[in-house]
């Protein structure tokens, strides 16, 4: 009596577990099987299998507009903001940790609660001050606007991270005569790769889907990121749906690669870091 | 002597982070309450008072905003609910749970634009879903997802549900992973039915996560969803999947009144600090150590 009831509650799970797959996987498929038709096979057959891969869609893809250098844009923002942002957090979760002082616990609650901060209510004034700076459409404006909102999330999970190292290796260090830079280059990061994983893939991630910021501070064609860029090319290419599909696959794609390579530090990351209990 | 050195290291440690929040975060939000009792066109910046506060309260968009804001909400315990009972599903190891963690996680990795259009597309009047609808002899059911104001909202929280589902799963997975077998193995042995352990073990043990993530679905459901509204509706039909932010940024970049703009952002802070509040009265003591 207890086996049977058992093997339905585990064929339940099992169509439940199906379902949801299907369902989050659908999307995906959808838009890799239309990039793969052309443009006759997607008026005739919208929903089947294409009929012949059509591969040239990858092509006309970076052919088209300025698409190329949209992905260059995106690079160089994801790279260059997620870098600076870990070695600023990096300085500021060391002091966090590793120093005991009266304003500390108090700075890192006013830190933790930024993070709820949305960006839409700094978006105005700094739109205004970017455009009396002349830092609109520009590379330095938009990459310190990111820095500054990956800091709040990148200074808790680096804290929390660096007060879970046991104070006698550190204390072994200094006795050694290290400094404190020695001490967090050659000890402290080394060890906290895990975290410093997880911090990369969420704020890459981050940047690299961003939209509303992109939008407003990289207005002209040669600034635009990719995310800003799909808006457009949607409106463009609207009759030539596989072409759509085909950006945004390509869109995906770093993305999905970068978590791959990371997976592994990813969830031992969250684990070890953000949700220590 | 050795006080002063401390102090000068601390200081530069934390100075760069210091400069950089100060000027994104903290300027902003001096210069947005300033603003919003201002009029501003182009370089001239004039007091006007509390007029702008008494125009966004009297756009018939800016409360169909809120509004909607509100009814999103509604997705929070559902969200919370199916992520506790799928990472279970993971942790458990079913069978096939490492292609199932891959493709639950899947939404997670793909950008809201991304997700927007080809969701955008799924859901047209002569889209796929219809279609199908229509081979299952479900015509009845065929509407036109995004483009009749009395289901737009609904498919629009359905596609965020889609969305941040797998962030949920992947932060409570990760939380069951350092849970403490031996609670489980001694429930099992009292003879815990599959359901009253999960109630009796897992929620609790989760619920630090759950509050996180709690807290984080309400500032989302808030104050992260312009990607979704922009990318499928762009606040239509009507103004019935208009939000906060797509308010702001309507108002302030393409109306360009940027004084009612930042009245809207500063409701929206309001709004925000409220939850920020509660949220430490609520969890405060936990979180810092």
């Amino acid at each position: 009596m207890k086996m049977k009831r058992n093997y339905f509650a585990l064929a339940g799970r099992q169509i439940m577990m199906v379902l949801l797959a299907a369902l989050s996987i659908y999307p995906v498929f959808f838009m890799v099987n239309t990039a793969l038709k052309s443009k006759a096979d997607y008026i005739n057959n919208r929903f089947g299998f294409p009929q012949a891969i059509a591969l040239q869609n990858f092509k006309e893809v970076f052919l088209g507009e300025n698409f190329s250098r949209w992905f260059l844009n995106s690079i160089i923002l994801t790279v260059t903001s997620v870098l600076i942002s870990l070695i600023i957090a990096l300085l500021a979760a060391f002091a966090l940790s590793r120093y005991r002082f009266r304003m500390r616990e108090g700075i890192l609650k006013f830190v933790i609660s930024l993070m709820m901060v949305p960006p839409v209510i700094m978006l105005i004034p700094l739109f205004i001050f970017m455009s009396r700076v002349k830092l609109t459409n520009s590379y330095t404006g938009i990459v310190l606007i990111y820095t500054g909102l990956l800091l709040p999330f990148s200074i808790y999970l680096l804290t929390t991270f660096f007060r879970s190292v046991p104070h006698s290796i550190i204390e072994s260090a200094s006795i050694d005569g290290c400094n404190s830079i020695r001490i967090l280059k050659n000890i402290l990061i080394p060890m906290s790769m895990p975290p410093i994983m997880t911090l990369i893939v969420i704020n890459a991630l981050w940047v690299w889907n961003e939209l509303l910021l992109a939008l407003i501070f990289l207005q002209k064609d040669n600034f635009k990121t990719l995310m800003t860029g799909i808006t457009v090319f949607k409106s463009r290419y609207n009759i030539d749906v596989p072409l759509t599909m085909m950006g945004l696959f390509v869109i995906t794609i770093p993305m999905v690669l970068i978590y791959f390579l990371a997976q592994k530090y990813f969830i031992r990351g969250l684990v070890s870091g953000s949700l220590k209990e | 002597m050795r006080n002063r050195q401390k102090f000068t290291e601390i200081s530069l440690f934390l100075l760069p982070a210091a400069l950089v929040i100060g000027f994104i975060y903290l300027f902003p939000l001096v210069k947005v309450i300033q603003y919003s009792f201002m009029r501003i066109s182009g370089n001239n910046f004039k007091y006007i008072g509390f007029t702008n506060y008494v125009n966004i309260f009297n756009d018939p968009r800016f409360i169909a905003g809120l509004k909607n804001n509100f009814i999103l909400l509604l997705s929070v315990p559902f969200i919370l609910v199916l992520a506790i009972f799928f990472a279970v599903l993971l942790y458990e190891r079913m069978a096939g749970w490492k292609f199932y963690r891959f493709t639950l996680f899947l939404p997670y990795i793909l950008a809201i634009p991304v997700i927007g259009v080809v969701f955008g597309y799924i859901f047209q009047l002569n889209g796929i879903l219809n279609f199908f609808l229509e081979k299952l002899g479900l015509s009845f059911l065929i509407h036109d997802w995004f483009g009749s104001s009395k289901y737009s909202l609904w498919t629009l929280m359905f596609v965020i549900m889609w969305k941040e589902l797998g962030f949920s799963i992947i932060m409570i997975f990760a939380r069951l992973l350092s849970v403490n077998q031996e609670l489980y193995e001694a429930a099992e042995i009292d003879g815990a039915s599959w359901l009253k352990k999960h109630i009796y073990i897992t929620i609790p043990q989760c619920l630090n996560v759950i509050s996180f993530l709690s807290v984080i679905l309400i500032i989302t459901m808030f104050a992260w969803i312009f990607n979704y509204v922009f990318t499928l509706t762009r606040g239509g039909p009507g103004t019935s999947t208009i939000v906060s932010e797509f308010y702001i940024y309507t108002t302030a970049f393409r109306d360009s009144n940027m004084g009612m703009g930042s009245a809207a952002s500063v409701i929206l802070f309001l709004i925000m600090l409220a939850m920020i509040i509660a949220y430490a009265k609520l969890f405060g003591k936990e979180e810092v150590d």
